[in-house]
């Protein structure tokens, strides 16, 4: 029984492929359109997927500098750091005097002349404040808090662009959501009108089928097959569009990021999401074809 | 085997196809229906294999009302049916070979058995040397043949064939004729509807007639 259903399916998918073969061009076509549709979203995605791999690696946790005025004294510093060790959004910080400061900036590459020329250090003692996560606007507070110390001179967030990038990132992954509504939409209406011509093709097929005795997902079959077939074949397309234009752009960006001594890549899908969007594309093929079986099929009874 | 008990058959458009039809058929019998065209033969057949569904009256097979069958039974009781149609209804994107496998892969047959169920079917009716062949090559005669080993290979309980010799030689109508006598010889219950006097003329099979829709004895 499970291998007269297994012959059954073997067949019926060599005799989708064999009819995806037999019309070479329209197949391509409407392969090349739905992966063309698919990777719209999924370009974006892989955007998406390394701006935030960027994101991820720079911070963990929001980070504060904390500037403290020029003419503080030793006492004082001890009383920054016992308020803050008392605050309980305060997750760790880190005292950096003015010499350790000064000392950095000599090392960094293109001021060694600038901090040559110095007659005495212009820096401030700072703290470096990591804190808990931004939630409704509680750095904020903390942050007016602080600059209201009389030791403060200047607070500054460090983290604020990466903020900024999150915000970007959620608008892009939702920008992505859409996008990909819309072009499913658009595949399973293209699969939908696919579907419906080969029923017409195949009126006669169906209906001496039904007469013989055929059960209605005998006759859906092959069209479900074709769908899914199809649609997978979409994906792959959008995958391998994608793969060619990451290699382009790789290409063009290893000239930019030697300009800027920077090391960026951008890394196609994972595996997993290869896998996901394989899937489904497949899925949105059977689906547009299922629909258009539905809605046509119960139209041709023999009479 | 088949029963028709108070049947009646009226279109949508009002015309009364069937007026109240009774009879029962015996399981192995070989029975003629005659008829005028228009007399209702088509639609009798057609209620059979529930291509058409009684406007009143019950139809029994071998104890199942078809008249109250399920959209998504009448395909198994179809499998225990071999049509043949008046129209033939054969496939002209494929050969001979694949007409007669169509049956097969509906009822979800065992593949190694196939190809010798097919050539069988194919050799009783003398078309095995054209298994090949695409049906548009066929003569009239030849298509008739293939439409029944199409209605035989998968060795239904009931044959009903729909003026199988239509339009046929008398030689050709023969041979045909003698066919279904031999399919009816191994136990195959066989209705014929046909217009066809010359068929009737010294048979010893039951005839039955159609008048306007009625039984006429």
């Amino acid at each position: 029984m499970i291998r007269a259903w297994l012959t059954q399916h073997g067949f019926v998918f060599f005799l989708t492929l064999k009819r995806l073969i037999s019309t070479p061009v329209s197949s391509m076509l409407s392969v090349i359109v739905m992966g063309i549709a698919l990777s719209l979203p999924t370009g974006l995605y892989v955007l998406m997927e390394n701006l935030s791999s960027i994101s991820g690696q720079t911070a963990s946790s929001p980070q504060m500098s904390l500037f403290l005025k020029l003419d503080i004294k030793k006492e004082d510093i001890e009383g920054i750091k016992q308020r803050m060790e008392e605050d309980s959004q305060i997750v760790s910080f880190q005292f950096i005097p003015k010499d350790t400061a000064l000392h950095q900036l000599q090392q960094s590459n293109g001021l060694t002349d600038i901090t040559a020329s110095l007659v005495r250090n212009p820096l401030p003692d700072a703290f470096i404040v990591h804190t808990l996560e931004n939630t409704s606007g509680n750095l904020e507070k903390l942050r007016v808090e602080i600059q209201n110390w009389p030791e403060i001179e200047h607070v500054q967030f460090d983290s604020v662009w990466i903020e900024r990038l999150n915000a970007l990132l959620k608008l892009g992954r939702f920008v992505v959501l859409m996008l990909t509504t819309l072009l499913s939409v658009a595949i399973i209406a293209i699969m939908f009108n696919t579907i419906r011509l080969q029923i017409l093709t195949k009126r006669d097929e169906i209906e001496i089928s039904k007469l013989i005795g055929a059960t209605d997902s005998f006759i859906r079959r092959p069209f479900l097959y074709f769908g899914a077939i199809q649609g997978l074949a979409g994906g792959a397309t959008a995958w391998l569009i994608m793969t060619l234009v990451i290699r382009a752009m790789n290409e063009e960006l290893i000239t930019l990021v030697q300009l800027y001594d920077f090391d960026l890549q951008l890394q196609h899908l994972s595996p997993s999401d290869s896998i996901s969007l394989l899937l489904f594309s497949a899925w949105l093929g059977w689906l547009g074809a299922r629909i258009s079986v539905a809605s046509h099929l119960w139209q041709i009874e023999p009479r | 085997m088949i029963t028709f008990k108070n049947v009646s058959k009226r279109y949508p458009d009002g015309y009364v196809a069937l007026n109240n039809i009774d009879f029962a058929f015996e399981s192995g019998e070989m029975v003629f229906l005659t008829g005028h065209s228009g007399a209702g033969k088509s639609t009798l057949l057609k209620l059979i294999a529930a291509i058409e569904r009684p406007t009143s009256g019950t139809i029994t097979i071998s104890g199942q009302n078809i008249a109250q069958l399920k959209p998504g039974a009448i395909p198994y009781l179809r499998r225990k049916i071999g049509f043949i149609f008046q129209d033939h209804k054969l496939l002209f994107d494929r050969n001979v070979f694949d007409n007669v496998l169509l049956p097969l892969q509906i009822s979800n047959f065992d593949n190694k058995m196939v190809a010798g169920r097919i050539r069988a079917a194919l050799d009783k009716v003398g078309l095995l040397a054209k298994e090949k062949a695409m049906p548009i090559a066929l003569s009239g005669g030849e298509r008739q043949r293939l439409c029944i080993a199409r209605a035989v290979v998968h060795r239904p309980s009931i044959l009903i064939a729909d003026e199988p010799t239509g339009n046929l030689d008398i030689e050709y109508a023969q041979d045909i004729m003698s066919m279904f006598k031999s399919f009816n010889q191994v136990g195959v219950t066989v209705l014929i509807a046909t217009h066809d006097a010359s068929l009737l003329r010294d048979t010893e099979h039951r005839i039955l007639s159609l008048k306007q829709g009625k039984l006429a004895v």
